[in-house]
């Protein structure tokens, strides 16, 4: 579950990066979150991942206060979350196999943990054949299934998603937004950040949008309001 | 930490030090010159208490009496030396015990064996508690009635306490200078491992790895640095201990001088070494680190 309410985020620069904004996302839900370039959108994501403070407001995330988060507490909350990035930011000297491992020790898996999970998941993204490959063999598409099997093998409670199909043709980035409705009908609560018009508009599930800081729509179905640029 | 964390973390500091080979070579061998330098200069001073201790052992003021004394006057007069401050022990030793001793240093000598007794004088050998304070004692010595002449080995003592000094001080300023280069260079080492890693540090902050998790793998690294340095440096330590020793005991001028066996000292040097190598490396990685692990 996440809970912002009345947040607001100035930068040390002075940029207002957000105004306002009170917003709710439920524990199953998928949601869109769209916008201009620089609306805010990126702010949100580093808010929830506890990269920034916020400078006014109270944001929930998990059952973590992340507004007046002690120090000691952000690996715990970080830990109820799976980020996935435009980049994929995939450690290319690892295989795919260890991608994952190493995240899963991170938090203090065991080995036989490990072993277990890890080829639950490359099944559930499609991947189980390429467990022994490095990111530089992949295509872009399965290289963003790592990204999306390794934000999911800690089993978070929700995956935040930072413009995923970004770097992806429209096929894949169709494919990868489809396995993320795949995982979230399995309980995950999913938040993807795109301009991807199209893709917001065919999959009918909650969109807000964002533009110079503010919410300025939050409704179920096709993105309504102005124009979203890329 | 569980069993298998001890395991990761261990491969993952080995495998940091070779993924910056020629840096961790610099920092394993300014490690090993700095405990070199340090155990050298330790060990001179070591070598020079120890020949003090066995010159106090064997420290003797020998003290002449008059010709004129008479045997009870003479006694009388190693009772008013037996007195004096850091004095420890008075002997008397006749003229017929002298020409007798020194015979004896000379057996193959048939031109020593029948000394006439009154070519010696009656003396005295006195024994000092304290050797710093030598002259002091032999001053006094000179200065007592009855007494005409006096040896001490004075410039001997002198030089081994000088030498002691010289040792500990040099130590000292070369240990500080020596232990923030070695600590500079190793945390200069992490950091070049912290930056290839950076990306792998930023996703184990993102996916909630504890900062301790993030910090254990270089401070491995730090260690096994520190402690191969010491372990190369114990070994070159020994071996120019042993070549040091060669040298005085075949010298016919530096022979006089004990050498203590390496046997004996061993143990001492590779705990000092293991644990200033250690501290060495790990107080190199932990101040290489800090910035990183701000959430």
């Amino acid at each position: 579950m996440i809970r912002l309410k009345d947040v607001e985020m100035e930068y040390d620069n002075g940029t207002r990066a957000i105004q306002g904004i009170t917003l709710s996302i439920e524990d199953g839900e998928f949601v869109f979150l769209v916008g201009p370039s620089g609306s805010g959108k990126s702010t949100i994501i580093k808010l929830l991942t506890g990269e920034v403070e916020p400078s006014a407001g109270r944001i929930m995330i998990n059952g973590f206060s992340v507004s007046n988060i002690r120090d000691r507490q952000i690996p715990m909350m970080r830990r109820t979350l799976g980020v996935i990035f435009q980049d994929f930011r995939l450690i290319e000297k690892k295989t795919v196999y260890d991608n994952l491992a190493f995240v899963m020790r991170a938090v203090g898996a065991k080995n036989k943990e490990i072993r277990e999970r890890i080829p639950y998941v490359l099944e559930l993204v499609d991947l189980a054949e390429k467990a022994n490959r490095y990111p530089t063999e992949l295509s872009g598409g399965e290289q963003q299934r790592v990204a999306i099997a390794r934000a999911l093998v800690n089993n978070p409670a929700t995956i935040i998603a930072d413009e995923p199909t970004g770097n992806l043709d429209p096929e894949r980035s169709l494919e990868l937004m489809s396995l993320l409705v795949k995982i979230n009908e399995l309980g995950t609560t999913v938040v993807v950040v795109t301009h991807e018009k199209s893709l917001v508009d065919r999959f009918g599930k909650r969109v807000v949008t964002i533009d110079a800081g503010h919410v300025i729509n939050d409704g179920v179905g096709r993105y309504v309001g102005g124009h979203i640029h890329g | 930490m569980g069993k298998h964390n001890f395991g990761y973390f261990f491969h993952e500091g080995l495998s940091n030090m070779f993924s910056h080979g020629f840096m961790t070579f610099a920092a394993v061998g300014i490690t090993v010159a700095c405990l070199l330098i340090m155990g050298t200069f330790t060990l001179v001073a070591v070598n020079a208490d120890a020949n003090l201790k066995d010159l106090e052992a064997a420290n003797e003021i020998v003290a002449y009496v008059d010709e004129s004394y008479t045997e009870a006057e003479a006694r009388a007069l190693g009772e008013k030396l037996a007195q004096l401050p850091n004095v420890t022990s008075v002997e008397y030793i006749t003229r017929q015990q002298a020409t007798e001793s020194f015979a004896s240093q000379y057996p193959d000598e048939q031109l020593f064996q029948d000394l006439d007794p009154n070519i010696f004088r009656d003396r005295f050998a006195l024994k000092v508690g304290d050797l710093h304070q030598l002259t002091g004692t032999a001053s006094q010595v000179r200065n007592t009635k009855g007494v005409v002449n006096v040896n001490a080995y004075e410039a001997v003592a002198g030089g081994f306490i000088t030498l002691r000094n010289v040792a500990t001080v040099v130590c000292v300023a070369l240990i500080a200078i020596l232990f923030v280069v070695s600590v500079f260079i190793i945390s200069n080492t992490i950091k070049l491992t912290t930056f290839d890693r950076r990306e792998e540090i930023a996703i184990m902050r993102m996916v909630g790895a504890t900062n301790g998790f993030i910090r254990w793998p270089f401070v491995y690294e730090g260690f096994l640095m520190g402690f191969l340095g010491a372990v190369l440096a114990f070994f070159f330590q020994w071996g120019l201990y042993e070549a040091v020793a060669k040298g005085v005991g075949t010298n016919d001028t530096l022979r006089l001088i004990r050498v203590v066996p390496f046997a004996s000292l061993w143990v001492p040097v590779a705990v000092v070494f293991a644990a200033a190598g250690i501290f060495i490396g790990v107080g190199g990685s932990l101040s290489a680190i800090r910035k990183f692990l701000q959430v």
